[in-house]
């Protein structure tokens, strides 16, 4: 069995305000998760905006730094006291994917190199292997390298260039990839491309994967895990059947009675005069 | 009555001219809500910029009428020409990412007297807009801050409280709630949905989200392309729908305690590039008051088939 992933008491407050008059906001309060598999799996963080879901995934990705605790991917210390300190080599195991596609690439640059540039610099191939890294990468998204090559972000769609995001993230062989709100950028009906293409990785190609989202439906259906965050806290945390199905929490209940359904209804609909 | 027909909307790029809504025929009847659907780029937004009067260049109806059922405080019918001085009266618009469009250097007492049409007696009707408010589930002293004050929940709902406060018989809303947590989106169309029991006006409602919909629409509008592809009672488009693309779109999005995998169903058209959808001009009615913009029952199968 391998660690999967494994936080130990992360804590992060944020400082507001001046120096004399500060107030502190704690984004993530002894956050403590332990997922410990044979199999890659798709751990979903869902909660309101507040929550700290966010953080949570910028600390896994050490965009920034805990106050306390630590996180273990793959058995290895990432984040926190005693983690690899290679950025390198972080970076060949954890590997991100943001919210907007559009502000994660630059205009101003032809797309395909970003890849280019994970391949060379973060998993130090070659010119030639480089090229072939990046050409597999994109075909195993369902895009050609053809058709990728020299364009830039606005001769794309959302759905594409998230697309794109995911095949640069998976040039270096990451374990682990942590992705924040990856659809919620994206038009509705394109989604499920996307968590679809997720699902495949972790059967097909042995990648896990952190699902940031307030979407707890695409989180049923992809997770294996799922943890419920409120007000910096993991307030409900299990498989994710389980927990969609027999919610323990006040808050978990909440959060799933509140979503509008296209099965039943919060208040009848009486058809209005006309 | 809301009658649009033949409706074409054009925008002018240089030397090019894109048709955003192209030749809706469409009957909006008194004291419903009507959900309007499709993905970026199908004309929905355009068409509703159309309906509230909101026309400027680049944009021109290029083909079509609009008549509305109204009639101003004079007495006066509403036309397309005057509809601009119903904004705010008879008809108001919440538009998309509302709450960040009050004004955030002045308290929001402010911009509310700001509006025109109202009672010359400001303190009246500020009294009468506290009330209100509170009635809404806002605190008192809400219409004393400054937008940045109220969290998100709380500027949507102090939107929504500002379009509906004079009672008008038409409200646009663009995306009311996209940008909230689904607790908070909960509440606010719940809201929504009271106001509109109690006044019986017309809402027409834009959102990519299937769910709300259903919970909060009487009828649904489906675009694609700038045509209506399907259009019927909220039950019957979500019991029966129509159209390749009505299906597409009920079945993109997964269900809570559903494995049955129905979101497969989008990636199959995805992998095969982004399928194109045929809409017909013409709509046909395969109930009463369900219309489908295909041009037999047998071509329906057909592609449903493919």
């Amino acid at each position: 069995m391998t660690f999967i992933l494994k936080t130990e008491g992360l804590n992060k407050v944020y400082r507001l305000g001046s120096f004399v008059r500060s107030r502190k906001i704690q984004a993530l309060n002894d956050v403590n998760i332990t997922v410990e598999s044979d199999k890659p799996v798709v751990i979903a963080v869902v909660g309101e905006s507040g929550s700290g879901k966010t953080t949570l995934a910028k600390t896994l990705l050490r965009l920034e730094t805990p106050t306390s605790g630590r996180a273990i991917v793959y058995d290895r210390p990432v984040v926190g006291v005693g983690s690899i300190s290679s950025r390198k080599e972080f970076l060949s195991t954890v590997q991100p994917i943001f919210q907007n596609p559009f502000e994660a690439f630059s205009r101003y640059r032809p797309v395909d190199s970003y890849l280019h540039e994970t391949a060379r610099r973060v998993a130090n191939m070659g010119e030639k292997e480089a090229e072939d890294a990046v050409a597999d990468a994109l075909d195993s998204v369902g895009l050609d390298y053809r058709e990728v090559s020299g364009k830039y972000t606005n001769q794309f769609s959302g759905g594409e260039l998230q697309r794109i995001s995911v095949a640069r993230a998976l040039i270096p062989q990451p374990q682990l990839i942590v992705a924040d709100e990856p659809v919620s950028m994206i038009d509705a009906s394109r989604r499920m491309i996307i968590i679809n293409l997720f699902k495949r990785l972790r059967d097909e190609a042995g990648r896990s994967f952190v699902y940031i989202t307030h979407d707890l439906a695409t989180a049923y259906y992809i997770s294996d895990y799922i943890a419920v965050m409120n007000k910096g806290r993991v307030v409900e945390f299990g498989k994710a059947r389980e927990v969609m199905s027999n919610p323990q929490h006040d808050y978990t209940q909440l959060l799933l009675s509140s979503i509008p359904t296209t099965t039943s209804r919060w208040r009848p609909r009486l058809r209005a005069a006309g | 009555m809301i009658s649009i027909k033949d409706l074409q909307v054009s925008y002018r790029l240089g030397t090019r001219t894109i048709h955003a809504v192209d030749g809706v025929t469409l009957d909006i009847p008194d004291g419903c809500i009507v959900g309007i659907a499709g993905e970026s780029g199908c004309g929905k937004s355009t068409l509703m910029k159309a309906i509230y009067g909101d026309i400027t260049s680049p944009m021109h109806l290029s083909r079509g009428s609009i008549t509305y059922g109204l009639k101003s405080a004079k007495g006066r019918q509403v036309t397309a020409q005057n509809i601009r001085e119903e904004w705010f009266k008879s008809i108001s618009y919440v538009p998309q990412s509302s709450m960040n469009s009050l004004n955030p250097v002045i308290r929001i007492r402010e911009q509310f007297i700001d509006f025109p049409g109202t009672d010359s007696n400001k303190k009246r009707v500020l009294e009468r807009a506290r009330a209100y408010m509170g009635k809404l589930g806002l605190p008192p002293e809400a219409m004393d801050s400054y937008p940045h004050q109220l969290s998100g929940g709380m500027r949507q709902r102090m939107m929504i409280g500002l379009a509906t406060f004079f009672q008008p018989e038409l409200i646009i809303a663009d995306e009311p709630t996209t940008a909230l947590d689904v607790v908070v989106q909960k509440d606010i169309l719940m809201l929504l949905m009271e106001l509109q029991e109690e006044m019986k006006n017309t809402i027409l409602v834009v959102s990519h989200d299937m769910g709300v919909h259903y919970q909060v629409t009487h009828k649904m509008l489906i675009m694609y392309a700038g045509r209506v592809v399907e259009y019927g009672d909220t039950d019957s488009v979500f019991s029966d729908p129509q159209h390749p693309y009505t299906k597409m779109l009920i079945d993109s999005l997964p269900t809570i305690g559903d494995d049955s995998m129905r979101g497969l169903m989008a990636s199959a058209a995805g992998a095969s590039g982004d399928r194109a959808y045929r809409v017909e001009p013409i709509l046909h009615e395969v109930k009463p008051g369900h219309f489908v913009a295909q041009a037999a029952a047998a071509a329906v199968a057909q592609s449903v088939g493919a």
